[in-house]
């Protein structure tokens, strides 16, 4: 097998993973939007994420490129809602970023437009309760793994999502300030952000799709470098 | 609750097919999206006007399509946007090189997926311009925005950019005048009863027998004030002053009106609120160029009405006074 074809294989198996995590935490998800939402992201999401796995899955020896952007595209179509564009529509832009390949460069420039499509389609900083504050730190210590600290590309991966997981513990106690949550101001503190959990999910399964691709085991991370940039955090 | 239709999943579906049987020679509905546009869409050399939204304020918005006001219009599911890929096929559909203008109402999940749609027909090479539409004084922000609600004012929209377009204007100049109708318009709406979506089949919210809801959204989304019922000329004074204050209109400024029914509203009714409010008007020293009274913005079966005031100048009379043909409006 042609490396490009070995990491479409792997980028589908991703997906794959996605949908399945996703249907497996949909109560989860529609509790949490219950909370503070209309109830709809775990039912949305999981409906999204099947159809694009059943998509992908169609594809003929796909370049990694070719399935991020028709997993992007057909969550853009069935998620629908503001998910659909923020979820979707990010994928599908950020995904020219991988028309190389993937390597941990162009990997760092895909979270980077990705991470970036979504602050601009959200109008969201980090502080607002939405799923930017998992992404941000997400993407802030991968790019500084990769770039300043050297590590392998699996490692920085696994750091990245030990960052998002703190990110994710990070909006319940705040208040939202941005999407349906927002509507509630103080009585959304205490809740967990569902936005942030399935993007966290989503995370953790490209971990271990990664790591399984490697033949590896999933390396142990804690999140000790920073995870929240200082010009953002002080922009709060 | 009692309602003529199929099947909550296919009513959307159902409509459309219906409203392209009812005017078969002025649109048609593109293969395998909830999207109509006009017949002859693209039209050479014209900048094409577009707009969509949730389904359930029909006539809004495939009712404009046609000479004079909308190139293309995308349902979405009720009460929920259309999707990006819907909206690409819509924009790719209408646009003849000339470009195309996004009609968007201020909803999060609407302008979400409209500036997605645009910005993936500008990697194609398609020039877009947007105009969001926020009219609605009642509330800054709502269950569905951050900032105003879209509403009735939006048909206004609508027909400026149109006749601007149809006179073979630039996408900048059909930008400039749709966005002039924005910053002079304001519009608020109240509630009798509750609308009824067809997924859920029971009211939305619970208004008592004696109780109307003031400023309140076109998804039966919470307004501002809920009070025991009052007298048509009482609830069009709370909702014109509400207007009007909000405007800041001088002595003179003539205006175009609209009092919108809800949807379950009668004639009879939206012709008294007429009534009261033109002479509200008079007493203010604000004349009216125009008064339109209908069904334009409908939130399903509420009943209730919204009342709509823009300002108007004369180069606003000349585009919302041009020749219009289409299923919802006619102007001659």
């Amino acid at each position: 097998m042609s490396q490009s074809s070995d990491q479409g294989a792997a980028a589908v198996a991703a997906v794959e993973n996605v949908a399945a995590r996703i249907e497996s935490e949909r109560e989860r998800l529609t509790d949490l939007d219950s909370a503070i939402g209309d109830a709809d992201h775990g039912g949305n999401m999981a409906r999204g994420w099947q159809a694009a796995a059943e998509a992908v899955a169609d594809l003929d020896d796909p370049a990694v490129e070719t399935v991020v952007k028709t997993a992007g595209k057909t969550l853009l179509s069935e998620v629908g809602g503001a998910s659909g564009p923020l979820y979707g529509g990010s994928l599908v832009f950020a995904s020219a970023e991988l028309q190389e390949g993937l390597t941990a460069e162009s990997a760092v420039a895909f979270a980077e437009t990705y991470v970036e499509k979504v602050q601009d389609r959200g109008d969201a900083s980090v502080g607002d309760k939405t799923m930017v504050d998992a992404l941000v730190p997400a993407v802030h210590t991968f790019k500084k793994s990769v770039e300043t600290d050297d590590l392998p590309p699996l490692e920085a991966l696994a750091k990245a999502v030990a960052a998002a997981e703190r990110g994710v513990e990070f909006t319940v106690p705040i208040r939202a300030a941005k999407g349906r949550a927002s509507y509630l101001g103080w009585r959304s503190v205490g809740h967990q952000d569902p936005g942030a959990t399935s993007t966290l999910y989503i995370m953790e399964e490209l971990l271990a799709t990664a790591a399984d691709h490697l033949d590896r085991e999933v390396p142990s991370a804690d999140a000790s470098s920073p995870t929240i940039p200082d010009a953002e955090a002080a922009e709060e | 609750m009692k309602k003529l239709i199929n099947d909550a999943e296919t009513v959307v579906d159902e409509m459309l097919d219906g409203m392209v049987a009812a005017y078969p020679d002025s649109v048609r509905r593109l293969p395998d999206t909830q999207v109509l546009v006009r017949d002859d869409a693209p039209v050479d050399d014209k900048v094409a006007v577009v707009s969509g939204g949730g389904s359930g304020h029909e006539p809004t918005h495939a009712g404009y399509l046609g000479e004079g006001m909308l190139d293309g219009a995308a349902a979405g599911e009720v009460f929920t946007s259309p999707t990006a890929d819907e909206l690409e096929a819509m924009i790719d559909a209408c646009d003849s090189g000339a470009g195309v203008l996004l009609v968007i109402k201020n909803y999060e999940g609407d302008v979400m997926n409209f500036e997605t749609a645009g910005e993936m027909v500008e990697m194609e090479g398609t020039e877009v311009a947007e105009v969001v539409v926020n009219d609605d004084v009642a509330v800054e922000d709502s269950l569905y925005t951050s900032g105003r609600r879209g509403v009735c004012g939006t048909i206004l929209v609508h027909k400026a950019a149109g006749a601007k377009a149809a006179e073979g204007a630039s996408l900048d100049e059909v930008q400039r005048v749709a966005q002039k109708v924005v910053d002079n318009v304001g519009t608020m709406g109240m509630a009798l009863t509750s609308c009824v979506t067809p997924e859920k089949g029971e009211p939305t919210f619970d208004l008592g027998e004696d109780e109307i809801e003031l400023g309140i959204g076109i998804h039966g989304e919470p307004g501002v004030e809920r009070t025991e019922t009052m007298s048509a000329d009482e609830v069009t004074d709370e909702l014109t002053e509400t207007v009007l204050d909000d405007l800041e209109l001088d002595g003179g400024q003539e205006v175009v009106t609209i009092v919108n029914g809800m949807g379950g509203t009668p004639q009879m009714e939206l012709f008294v609120v007429n009534r009261r409010l033109q002479e509200l008007l008079g007493e203010r020293d604000i004349e009216t160029w125009d008064a339109w009274v209908g069904d334009y913005m409908t939130s399903l079966d509420m009943a209730g009405c919204s009342i709509t005031v823009c300002a108007v100048d004369e180069e606003l009379k000349e585009l919302l006074g041009a020749p219009a043909e289409t299923p919802a409006l006619t102007v001659r």
